[in-house]
């Protein structure tokens, strides 16, 4: 059996009903043994695994809101299953989901390790949405996000293996009368060499199941991993390269309507008027569905139901968002940010060190942009609702807030709502957020029969949750020596945790917003972040792959290249004075600084003009550095040839898979950098497709070099890293190349002569 | 009433003449591997085959799609040099989250079999019209060597 088929079992059965079933009889339906484990201990919401290692505090947010929404409190009970059948397949029920990250391969990789299972015996059964069974420990709720998926199972899904190993193991010597530790586990196996006798698993998961856990098991040392920090080929890749992997977009019920849905273009807009003759006209065609905000016409198939809304012509009134405009919006962000904020960071009189004191001062402001996710697939949702229960197929990140929105929405109790997960095509953030699960369902609640909605491509992109655009205040004073002695960095923008987990904005101060801007790696005397506030009206904003980071590591690398500059020193030679006391960060930029030549000429391209630029970041609990090659043409366009990335992200579980993200992270963020900007005009986001939203396309992308510090420390995440440090790489390069120093995101046209 | 040939199987379908092949093929023949990415021909993630042609599903009416021959992501697998191309993403584990993967790996066939050997800028050319948001453009081009025999 593949791992594809292994997946598309998981992906297509109702996994629900059977669990229940397990759960009631306390064992196997046919046969062996099902462990129940609190995979993070009796972890109380926040409580964090075995790793002192400071952790920005924002991580815990999304869960917490999940939390708040199903009035269920996190981790109290177990938190996921093995199940090892007599067949001795080792299933193990997932509480993560994989949108690309390759978590479904990773996970599994790390239970197989210390069980001593043959990964390619090992299935996955997505879990089904409960709050309290599932929990991250690091996100206090059952959700993907914040690159947190190996560093919250490292320690507990190992613990389980080996809990489960010793157990079959005790079984096993038991039966032959001999001493547990003379037997050896081998891929499923479990040998005893001077008898020359072997069972597989699944012979002995009833002795098993009747001996109790040890309460503690000693790990493998790192240095004897078999499975993990080896390269492994991807489980999820045989389905999803001959067109069986199920995404969510993908569910079919017998008797579904699809439909097409038109949400007001103005936020908090409200439906006037509807054709409904003319839509209901369209062959095919079978209802059409008003709520306050939207309107669907349900048909057939997605081809009618698009025909019938061209035909059903909502009208909206716009309501009060309707003069919004992006330039309102940045005019009242930049009132707004020459008020004191927040205090993030407050080290030294940073104030009273920038006014006065030898050197100079420099003082500038950044901009970055709002931004869609434009997940390659659109939103969607499919939901069957009953009088007794609702079932939704979907893809997200946060299958519990699915079900508490689902539940308060039809009245129905949490345990009436199933879930039913699946791959994600694409999430980058787009899919913490269940406002395509809220709409689906007030649709289905007036529809006849099942009912999935699918947005077009411009939906998606007009009635996205758009990353916060932001303004950044910077000040420093460098001294005589060229040396920084006050840094002052205030954030202006949206609070997304504000919205989603208010519990975690303290003394005004959002986390998120903040993220590695508040704890600066570089050793500077002294320092003071501060947090203004702005909601911009007629926008909603939520996370982007990247988060915090992805805006402040380009602010504050890009700030500390212009003070490098200034001191007319390298601006590697210049971060690495400033990071003695990062000594990781310090490595990772060392080895970037090396493998990509820096300080070497680079080779002409005709015509254009060449630059490297670097950055560094802590973030994800991960050490980054990227070093990137540009060039500019005389129309001022951005190609970006080469990025070096160097990243000491402690134990790798799968390595090729880390390589993959950092790829992949660096064409996600360089498309932003060098493009990407959602407008608003009369309240209406201006963009609508690929074509006025671009984003990087094959010949357009980089060679990525991707350098891996070999560690055995504690993980860190690798999902949003690679798309936080391009983008300062990137317009640190420009100005290397043009003497153009980029202050304010997308690059655009900024370089093109006037 | 257009009758499709799909992976070899002639199926009469009741729609309309002007419906996306795409829309027929998702919604009426329940293939799911095709995907819906943009609609109007920007992302390449509805790629089928037309005739041993990759075209965007998403705006061919079924009209210009009947009596020819339509292959899908489902049965690329059958071609000699579409199992090849899906034997090389496999080997070096092109997919992230998957989604686009099915229309690159149509382009991609496509592509070997009107240019057996191709050089980067054929490469290129044949795929700038398929968007990968997780980018994996890199291993695309990689694994489209691999499967000519070039790496």
């Amino acid at each position: 059996m593949t791992g594809g088929d292994r997946m598309d079992q998981m992906t297509k059965a109702p996994v629900l009903n059977k669990r229940r079933q397990l759960l009631k009889a306390g064992g196997v339906a046919g046969g062996g043994l099902l462990f129940g484990f609190s995979l993070f201990g009796c972890s109380k919401p926040g409580d964090m695994p075995s790793d002192d290692r400071k952790e920005p505090p924002s991580e815990k947010a999304v869960g917490q809101a999940s939390t708040a929404m199903t009035n269920e409190p996190p981790g109290l009970a177990h938190d996921a299953f093995i199940r090892i059948d007599r067949d001795g397949i080792v299933t193990l029920i997932i509480h993560k989901v994989e949108m690309g990250q390759g978590t479904f391969t990773s996970l599994p990789m790390l239970l197989a390790e210390e069980l001593g299972a043959d990964l390619s015996k090992v299935k996955l059964e997505q879990a089904p949405a409960n709050n309290s069974l599932y929990a991250d420990a690091l996100l206090g709720g059952q959700v993907t996000g914040g690159s947190t998926s190996i560093r919250s199972t490292y320690k507990p899904l190992r613990e389980a293996g080996a809990k489960v190993r010793t157990v079959l193991v005790q079984a096993a010597a038991k039966n032959w009368n001999v001493d547990p530790g003379d037997l050896k586990v081998v891929a499923g196996t479990i040998r005893h060499e001077a008898s020359n006798r072997s069972v597989h698993f699944g012979e002995v998961v009833d002795a098993a199941s009747q001996l109790k856990f040890p309460a503690e098991v000693k790990l493998k040392d790192a240095s004897t991993f078999a499975l993990v920090g080896k390269p492994v080929k991807r489980l999820d890749s045989p389905a999803k390269v001959n067109g069986s992997a199920q995404f969510g977009i993908d569910a079919r019920l017998p008797n579904m309507g699809i439909a097409a849905v038109a949400a007001s273009p103005v936020m908090g807009g409200k439906v006037t008027a509807v054709d409904e003759q003319k839509a209901m006209a369209v062959k095919g065609v079978r209802q059409v569905l008003r709520i306050e905000g939207a309107v669907a016409v349900v048909a057939d198939h997605f081809w009618a139901a698009k025909q019938g809304l061209a035909a059903a012509a909502p009208r909206f009134d716009d309501g009060a968002n309707a003069n919004v405009s992006l330039a309102g919006i940045v005019a009242d962000m930049m009132k707004v940010s020459q008020n004191t904020g927040a205090v993030a960071t407050d080290k030294g009189d940073a104030l009273k060190a920038l006014d006065a004191g030898p050197g100079r001062r420099i003082d500038v402001v950044y901009e970055v942009p709002f931004l869609a996710h434009a997940t390659m697939e659109p939103m969607n949702c499919t939901v069957d609702l009953k009088a007794d229960g609702c079932d939704i197929w979907v893809g997200t990140q946060v299958p519990a807030l699915a079900q508490g929105a689902a539940a308060k929405l039809t009245g129905l109790p949490l345990e009436k709502v199933r879930v039913h997960n699946h791959y994600i095509g694409g999430g980058f953030g787009r899919r913490l957020e269940v406002d395509n699960v809220i709409q689906a369902v007030a649709f289905a609640k007036l529809a006849k029969g099942p009912l999935k909605i699918i947005w077009t491509r411009e939906e998606d992109i007009q009635h996205d949750m758009y990353r916060p655009y932001y303004v950044d205040r910077m000040s420093a004073r460098i001294d005589d020596k060229g040396m920084p002695v006050a840094w002052f960095h205030r954030v202006t923008g949206s609070s997304i945790m504000a919205r989603f987990a208010p519990p975690m904005v303290k003394n005004g101060v959002d986390p998120d917003a903040v993220e590695a801007a508040a704890d600066l790696q570089y050793s500077i005397p002294a320092i003071r972040v501060e947090y203004v506030r702005h909601e911009p009206p007629g926008l909603a904003t939520a996370f982007w792959r990247g988060v915090g980071p992805t805006h402040n590591v380009f602010v504050v690398e890009s700030f500390i290249d212009e003070l490098a500059y200034a001191s007319k020193t390298d601006p590697v030679a210049f971060r690495r004075s400033l990071l003695q006391k990062s000594p990781r960060t310090l490595a990772v930029l060392n080895l970037a600084a090396g493998k990509a030549g820096w300080g070497k000429p680079l080779k002409p391209v005709a015509g254009r003009k060449l630059g490297r630029g670097v950055s560094t970041q802590f973030a994800f609990g991960s050490y980054m550095a990227q070093v990137a090659e540009v060039s500019v043409g005389p129309d001022g366009d951005v190609r970006v040839h080469r990025v070096v990335c160097a990243v000491d992200c402690g134990q790798n579980v799968n390595p090729d898979t880390i390589v993959a993200q950092m790829e992949g992270g660096i064409v996600f963020g360089a498309s932003a950098a060098l493009w990407d900007e959602v407008t608003v005009e009369k309240g209406r986001v201006q963009q609508t497709n690929f074509s006025d939203y671009r984003v990087m396309r094959m010949p357009e992308a980089p060679i990525v070099e991707v350098y891996i510090v070999n560690s055995h420390d504690d993980p860190g995440g690798i999902g949003e890293p690679g798309t936080a440090g391009i983008a300062p790489a990137l317009a640190n390069a420009v100005f290397a190349a043009t003497g153009k120093r980029i202050r304010k995101l997308p690059i655009g046209e900024q370089l093109k002569k006037a | 009433m257009p009758a499709l040939n799909v992976n070899g199987t002639t199926t009469d379908l009741d729609v309309p003449d002007d419906m996306p092949l795409l829309w027929a093929i998702r919604d009426v023949l329940g293939l799911t591997g095709t995907k819906f990415g943009c609609g109007v021909a920007l992302c390449g993630a509805c790629t089928v085959h037309l005739d041993g042609q990759a075209i965007r599903s998403c705006v061919t009416p079924v009209s210009a799609a009947a009596g020819k021959k339509i292959t899908t992501i489902e049965a690329i697998g059958n071609d000699p040099v579409g199992a090849k191309v899906q034997e090389a993403w496999r080997k070096i584990d092109v997919v992230q989250c998957g989604y686009c993967q099915s229309g690159q790996i149509m382009s991609a066939t496509a592509l070997l079999h009107a240019t057996p050997k191709p050089g980067d800028a054929d490469i290129d050319n044949a795929m700038a019209g398929n968007i990968c948001r997780c980018g994996t453009y890199n291993r695309i081009r990689k694994a489209i060597k691999i499967a000519a025999g070039q790496a």
